[in-house]
This record gives C-alpha cells, structure tokens and sequence, in this order.
C-alpha cells in the first residue's frame, strides 16, 4: 500500500535548495535551515523567491518527485515533470473514454455525485452547529437544494446537464456559505466564488486551499499514470490539468472549505491576516499562508474510513486511492467510478 | 519503521577518518543526527535493507562498531527528548 509521503512547502524569500547526496538541503542566506531525506519527500511546493539546483530538479524528476512553482500570491506558474512514462494502454483508454460519451457522463455524473453529497455534508454540519435559528433555516435550505440537485443528476441523460447541476448546486452553496462562520463573519462575507484574482478574504483563502488541493490530485494522477490533462467533467483546455480538477471536486468542500472555515472560526486567521490591493484583489500575508499550509497538512494526516476500501486511510491518500479507482474503470476492470463519499 | 543507528569509527589513521564521514552521510540520507555519532531514521523494510548494506561497505569490522535498534512505534510516544534537542520530525506539516 502506498504511504504518505510528506510534501515540502518552501514560502522564505531567498530560499536555496540543494541536492547533497540523498538528502535535500534547503539554506536561507547561506545558513543552513534543514536537511531532508529524500525518501521522506513527495513533492516539493515553492512560493515566489526560492531557488532550486538543477541537480536536485533533475533528480526529482527522475525519482517522480513533484516539484511545484507558485508566485508569492500562491498562483501556479509551472510543475516540472520528468518524461512521460506509467502505462501506455491506461492512458490510451483514458483518451478512448473521451469519445465515448457513455463513459464519459457515467464518470462526470458519479463525480458530480460525490461532490453534491459531500458538500451537503458540510453544509448538514453547519446548521446542526448553527448559533442561530436564522443560519440553521438558510443552510437547510442549502441542504435542500443539493438533494434537489443530486435528484436530477440521477434523471440527467447528457453532460452539458451536469455540468448545470453542478454550477447550480455550487452557486446556492456559496451564496450561504459564510451562515458557517461564526466568528467575525463581517470580514469574512462571501456571495458568490470569484477568483484571478480573488475580491474577498474568504475567497482568497479558498483559492489559496484549492492550489494546494489540486498538487495533491495533481500527483495522485500522475502516480496512478493516469494524464492529468485529459478529464471529463472539465473541458480539455490547453495547459489544464482537466483529471486533477475532476479528482478534486469530491474533496473542495470536506478538505478545503472546511479547512478555511475551521481556520477562521478558531481565529487562526482574521482579517489581519490579508491585504487589499488596488483594483479590489485580497491577497493573503505570508505567515498566515504558513499557518494555512501547516493546517492544510495536518488535516491531511486525519484518518478516514474509506467506504470502498472499508478502511481508515489518512485524508490525504484518498485522492489517490480514487485515481487508482479511476484507473480501474478506464481499463474496464470495474463498472462504475465510485466517488469518495466522507462519513 | 522507527529505527536507531549509533557507532563508533576508529579515527587513528586517514582511512579511518574517511570511514567517519562516510558512516555519517549514510545515516544523513536516511534519517537526521541527534547526537554526535547517534542517528534515528524512519525507513520501510527496503530501505532499512539498503541502509545496513551501505553501512556495512563503509566500516572495517575489525576496528569500528556499529549498533542498530530498532525503537518501539509510535515513535513519538516512546521517545523522551531533554536538553538542546534541534531535530525534525520529517513525518510532520514541512513548511519554511
């Protein structure tokens, strides 16, 4: 069984990081801060001004190590893969599914699936923990509207449907989303999800999480061998990983949204912690992006009782084990993409 | 698994001095230094294979010792850390 391997945020200006041996060294203005096993790492994920060595980058490469480069606003700006290598015929099935449009809203449906039920989850959570009758009633509604939104999905005969459903069902859910913040919820309003860049805190913070979420689906696909560009429930854009985006949806809400609304309800972050730049983008500083990485990573190592596999497994790995579940139904060893499905 | 390396290199002689600093980086690519020839490495069964093989290229048995426990899991319950103690626990949130 795959083990979870550690991933290495680098956020200090004039960072350094070296190969030495077997190990990774990473210097800040000469000093030496850490030293890391390779094996330890899984990837290595780097905000604005770090410097990596060739020697370390093509090792990495060599060893399917991820390496990850971010601006200092936590944008993506380029991943570095190594050859393309995993299983020809699971990726020529991968293209094959994409023409058979069967297949295809069979994936997308079974994903927008999991994603509806498992944000129904969190939003059923919020308002059985709401302070008032007022949220409780709103996110009810929310609640509601996602088994209205799950109904369809099971009658929806052709992508483009699903691909409403799912609009409908994130648009309602947003629009009641900060009914879960029960601290400081002026700060912390959020209408609608916008981003590049983000107008408010709350979506800065979720797009923040979400780069970090699509890493980790990013290298679960790649580990699978599956191409992270070719998905289903995302249009194929040049340069977009359309897999990784789909493996994410199930995870968006239990994994991210959670994560910011626990950060904001137990104050780990306010509103000091972001900026507002001209032109009306939030940007968030550079400690609270540490405390949300840590965060990000401690959840990670919460386990869960995967209901596929009916065993507890760390957060974390569940992206990979439902590439690998992918992965099976693409090959045709399985009938029906099963989607994570939290508690 | 959760294991801990100690040695002692004969340093008389230059090849013994290079037996040192080849045990040490050994140990460094596989785990981090707690004392000065103390090392504590969490590997799986492979890589533990291929640490003891590497380790034992490098010392002269007739002159240098190396000791290997194996350290009851979870680690962190089980081990009790007193004084400048700068280690890293490699399995935690890595950000800097």
């Amino acid at each position: 069984m795959h083990i979870l391997l550690n991933t290495l945020y680098l956020m200090t200006p004039r960072t350094l990081v070296r190969l030495d041996h077997e190990t990774v060294k990473i210097e800040v203005e000469g000093e030496l801060k850490m030293q890391i096993p390779l094996h330890h790492l899984g990837s290595i994920v780097c905000f604005g001004d770090v410097t990596l060595t060739t020697p370390l980058i093509m090792r990495c490469a060599e060893d399917k190590r991820l390496i990850v480069f971010h601006d200092q606003h936590g944008r993506f700006k380029a991943r570095v893969e190594g050859p393309v290598s995993g299983n020809v015929f699971l990726r020529h099935a991968q293209h094959e599914a994409l023409s058979d449009s069967k297949k295809t809203t069979a994936i997308a449906r079974n994903i927008v699936a999991g994603k509806i039920r498992n944000t129904r989850q969190v939003v059923l959570r919020g308002a059985r923990e709401a302070d008032n009758e007022d949220d409780r009633k709103a996110l009810q509604e929310t609640a509601r509207e996602l088994a209205h939104g799950l109904d369809a999905l099971s009658r929806s005969p052709d992508l483009e449907q699903i691909r409403g459903i799912e609009g409908n069902a994130a648009r309602h859910y947003f629009a009641t989303l900060d009914r879960m913040v029960r601290v400081n919820r002026e700060a912390f309003k959020i209408t609608h999800r916008n981003r590049r860049p983000p107008l408010d805190r709350m979506n800065a913070l979720l797009s923040y999480i979400y780069a970090l979420l699509l890493n980790d689906c990013l290298s679960a696909a790649e580990g699978v061998g599956l191409d992270p560009q070719i998905g289903y429930l995302h249009v194929l854009r040049s340069g977009r990983p359309a897999l990784a985006l789909d493996l994410m949806e199930e995870f968006r809400a239990i994994l991210a949204d959670r994560l910011a609304l626990t950060l904001v309800n137990r104050r780990q972050i306010d509103e000091r912690d972001f900026v507002e730049r001209p032109g009306g983008a939030v940007h968030i500083n550079d400690n609270a992006r540490k405390e949300i990485a840590i965060a990000y990573q401690k959840r990670k190592q919460e386990e869960v009782l995967h209901p596929v596999l009916n065993r507890k497994v760390p957060l974390g790995l569940v992206p990979h084990i439902q590439a690998r579940l992918l992965a099976r139904v693409l090959r045709g060893d399985a009938e029906e993409y099963l989607p994570f499905m939290y508690r | 698994m959760y294991i801990l390396i100690t040695y002692d290199v004969s340093t008389e002689t230059e090849a013994g001095k290079k037996r040192l600093r080849k045990v040490a980086q050994v140990c460094k690519d596989f785990g981090q230094r707690v004392q000065k020839s103390v090392f504590e490495c969490s590997v799986n069964e492979a890589q533990f294979e291929q640490l003891k093989h590497r380790l034992l290229q490098c010392i002269d048995e007739k002159s240098d010792s190396l000791r290997i426990y194996r350290l009851r899991e979870p680690a962190k319950k089980y081990i009790q850390e007193y004084g400048v103690n700068l280690t890293i626990d490699f399995d935690a949130p890595l950000v800097l």
